[in-house]
């Protein structure tokens, strides 16, 4: 990165404490080996407490008054607590409607939380009271949406998408100097800095979303927040996305928050995984424990319909049901009415997500001992 | 998976795919698709030929812009200008079915051939209820009345595994969530009993457990009826799992057709061997996915040769000049110089076995 970019005023980055705008090329890579499931620690970048959001999906007004309907709630997230560690990524999953991109949406400040907290580098985001303040810190973290074409303005060249948030936080001044970083970042995501010059009609789906990651990138931010940003993509340039995202963290230092429904994706990117179902996190846990042990029977049921391409004779585990209707969650444990395993309790309380050998895991089964633990493997067909 | 574990036990179900002319049930024959824009004519399909037996799974894969969907659409008649049938034939039971006139066609559609598209939505009429969409489709193609048609539209919904069917039918479109969508465009797309289903992504927009629910269903009832179903996804799991045959589509051309194991585990085509690598699989631990560098070619920049060769790690003089056509390679055919009887390799897959499939 550009020596340039970096606000003089900024002090050394080594501090995990300090709520100065850190990083940029002096800060120190992290570790980037396994990580415990263990919340909390000193490399705490991100924690999220009890966070909740709720919409209002109610009738309008009138017909309110006219048919006595009441107010009507949906609980989008209900609940979530986790944290993410300086360097790691972690991934959330879940089906559509779990609540997964919300999270992602709270996090960068696009929805207000109804409940909960969020603390960036120890920082709780709500309290922050001057406007100075909160640019410098939404300068350190980015986001990257889900759909290369409707994330990148078609009016504009691919030069001042990249340079819109190094302009609208003031990091560097000089035009000349702005269009140097673009073609830095341009070539840092594997795109030439001539296609500064074009429109983002001109490129693929995929090199959309790497001019998407070099904006990202464009304000040195220390933490991405990453919406399934290969779903729309085809799977070759998804491999190709895909390792462009753990060069940079390994480059750079990045921190992510990747969300996404593709277990075998979130498997191969991840440091460690949360599965939310109806807007709680079921099952948190480091990736090959989540995959080698999964704990929560959701955790089990999404991992036997993954399409099996090895075609080892393990048959899809056909699951009845389906999501229920959010607006009318079931009592107790939310995933009840599709639990095998499901008793009265299940049907009453609802379990909270506490620790178990190594992760987190919701399930009054597992903590009471009445739901076997079973290796993946040993899935019966 | 039932399916699957037979064909590894007896791999080779047909004699050399691809040339099976006795016994087919659809026949396509250098079908070449064309669109005339104002900058001139762009080939989508080119001299592609496949056949599809009575009961058969054939899988149709390929990434965006391949011509897997063209080529499905192009089959049930339904191309749109400027979209046009500019070569080969199409024949279903042995007779033609790609220049019938429109009134004809519309006959065998949905009788002969039914569909299922991507987006379950789009396909339903959101102003009738399902059951009058199912009983008009049935009314149409069988001599049925309508209590008659009634009565069998509340069973193919049983079918499809809709609970409480004689209440369902009544609903309409918005009222059933999108895996129940999806499973009324299968009722509706089986309801005259077609010899043939065109699925086109069927499970694309939807969730993994009601994706394996829906693959569930469809094998069910290709087994049962003895409906041929071509399945057209980019989604190589679903084809590994549902698929007797496969075939791989790059820039409007087959690169691979052979029967599914092989293709999946032994691929003949460098195009395919870099497919399946970059696939990322659960529990496979690498640090970076085998990637094919590059992006596919636009329709109106064809490279010259064989397509792929501007992105392919083997490539050799005689790939950039001459197109080359579906050569036998071990149990698969793949268009790819490789395979030349005067120049045969061992392996194709091997620049990209580095954290490949195999496991």
């Amino acid at each position: 990165m550009a020596e340039e970019t970096q606000p003089s005023s900024r002090p050394s980055p080594k501090g995990q404490g300090d709520s100065t705008p850190a990083a940029g090329s002096g800060r120190p890579t992290p570790a980037t080996g396994p990580r415990l499931a263990s919340q909390g620690g000193a490399g705490a970048l991100l924690e999220v407490r009890d966070l909740a959001r709720d919409f209002d999906v109610s009738r309008p007004w009138l017909n309110r008054m006219l048919e006595g309907a009441p107010r009507q709630l949906l609980h989008a997230v209900d609940g979530v607590s986790f944290t993410i560690n300086r360097g790691e990524t972690l991934s959330l999953v879940g089906e559509s409607g779990c609540g997964k991109s919300t999270v992602a949406r709270l996090i960068c400040g696009l929805y207000a939380p109804t409940r909960g907290s969020i603390l960036f580098d120890g920082t709780d985001l709500a309290k922050i009271a001057v406007r100075n303040d909160m640019l410098a810190m939404r300068r350190r973290f980015q986001m990257i949406f889900q759909d290369p074409y409707a994330s990148l303005n078609p009016r504009w060249r691919v030069e001042r998408i990249i340079a819109e948030p190094i302009r609208s936080h003031k990091l560097i001044k000089d035009d000349r100097a702005i269009r140097k970083r673009v073609g830095e970042l341009l070539t840092q995501v594997g795109l030439s800095p001539l296609d500064g010059e074009k429109y983002p009609h001109e490129f693929s789906g995929g090199q959309r979303q790497r001019i998407s990651i070099a904006r990202a990138l464009s304000s040195n931010p220390e933490f991405l927040v990453c919406d399934e940003p290969t779903s729309a993509l085809d799977v070759s340039v998804q491999a190709q996305i895909l390792n462009l995202m753990k060069d940079l963290q390994r480059e750079h230092g990045l921190t992510y928050l990747f969300i996404s429904h593709n277990l075998a994706v979130v498997s191969h990117i991840s440091n460690r995984v949360g599965v939310m179902y109806l807007g709680h996190i079921v099952e948190i846990a480091a990736t090959r424990m989540l995959f080698d042990r999964p704990l929560h029977p959701y955790t089990r049921m999404l991992q036997s319909a993954i399409p099996d391409i090895t075609m080892s004779g393990k048959a899809r585990t056909p699951v009845a049901g389906e999501v229920p209707n959010p607006l009318d969650p079931p009592t107790g444990c939310a995933f009840n009415p599709r639990c095998p395993h499901a008793r009265e309790k299940c049907r009453t309380t609802r379990p909270e997500l506490l620790p178990f050998e190594g992760a987190q895991v919701a399930c009054h089964g597992i903590h009471e001992g009445w739901v076997p633990i079973r290796m993946a493997e040993t899935i019966p067909a | 998976m039932t399916e699957t574990s037979r064909q590894a036990a007896n791999p080779q179900p047909h004699p050399l795919p691809g040339q099976r002319e006795a016994g087919a049930l659809l026949q396509v024959k250098n079908l070449r698709v064309e669109f005339n824009t104002r900058r001139g004519t762009l080939v989508a399909i080119d001299d592609v030929s496949f056949d599809i037996a009575p009961g058969e799974v054939l899988g149709v894969v390929g990434e965006s812009g391949a011509g897997k969907s063209i080529t499905g659409t192009a089959i049930i008649g339904l191309l749109e200008r400027p979209g046009r049938i500019a070569g080969g034939e199409i024949l279903l039971s042995g007779s033609r079915i790609d220049n019938l006139p429109a009134a004809q066609m519309r006959k065998i559609r949905g009788r002969q051939i039914g569909a299922i598209f991507q987006d379950p939505l789009t396909s339903l009429n959101p102003l009738y209820t399902v059951g009058r969409q199912i009983t008009e489709t049935i009314e149409q193609h069988l001599p049925m009345s309508a209590a008659q048609a009634r009565a069998r539209a509340i069973e193919l919904l049983g079918e499809v595994g809709i609970p409480a069917p004689e209440r369902r039918i009544d609903h309409y479109p918005h009222q059933f969530s999108g895996g129940m969508r999806q499973r009324v465009v299968i009722a509706l797309a089986l309801c005259a009993n077609p010899r043939l289903i065109i699925a086109d992504e069927p499970t694309t927009a939807l969730d993994v457990s009601i994706q394996a629910q829906i693959i569930t269903l469809l094998k069910r009832l290709g087994r049962d009826h003895g409906t041929a179903v071509m399945l057209v996804t980019h989604d190589m799991g679903v084809i590994a799992e549902t698929a007797d045959r496969v075939a791989v589509m790059y820039a409007g051309r087959i690169v691979e057709i052979g029967p599914v194991q092989q293709v999946i585990h032994d691929p003949q085509h460098p195009y395919t061997a870099g497919l399946m690598g970059s696939i990322p699989t659960v529990g496979q631990d690498v640090e970076r996915l085998p990637q094919i560098e590059g992006s596919m070619p636009r329709l109106n920049a064809i490279p010259a040769g064989c397509a792929f060769n501007p992105r392919c790690p083997r490539v050799f003089d005689r790939c950039r000049v001459e197109r080359p056509h579906l050569i036998a390679a071990n149990q698969t055919q793949a268009a790819c110089w490789l395979h030349a009887p005067e120049r045969r390799a061992p392996d194709a897959g091997q620049e990209w076995s580095q954290g490949a499939v195999h496991g």
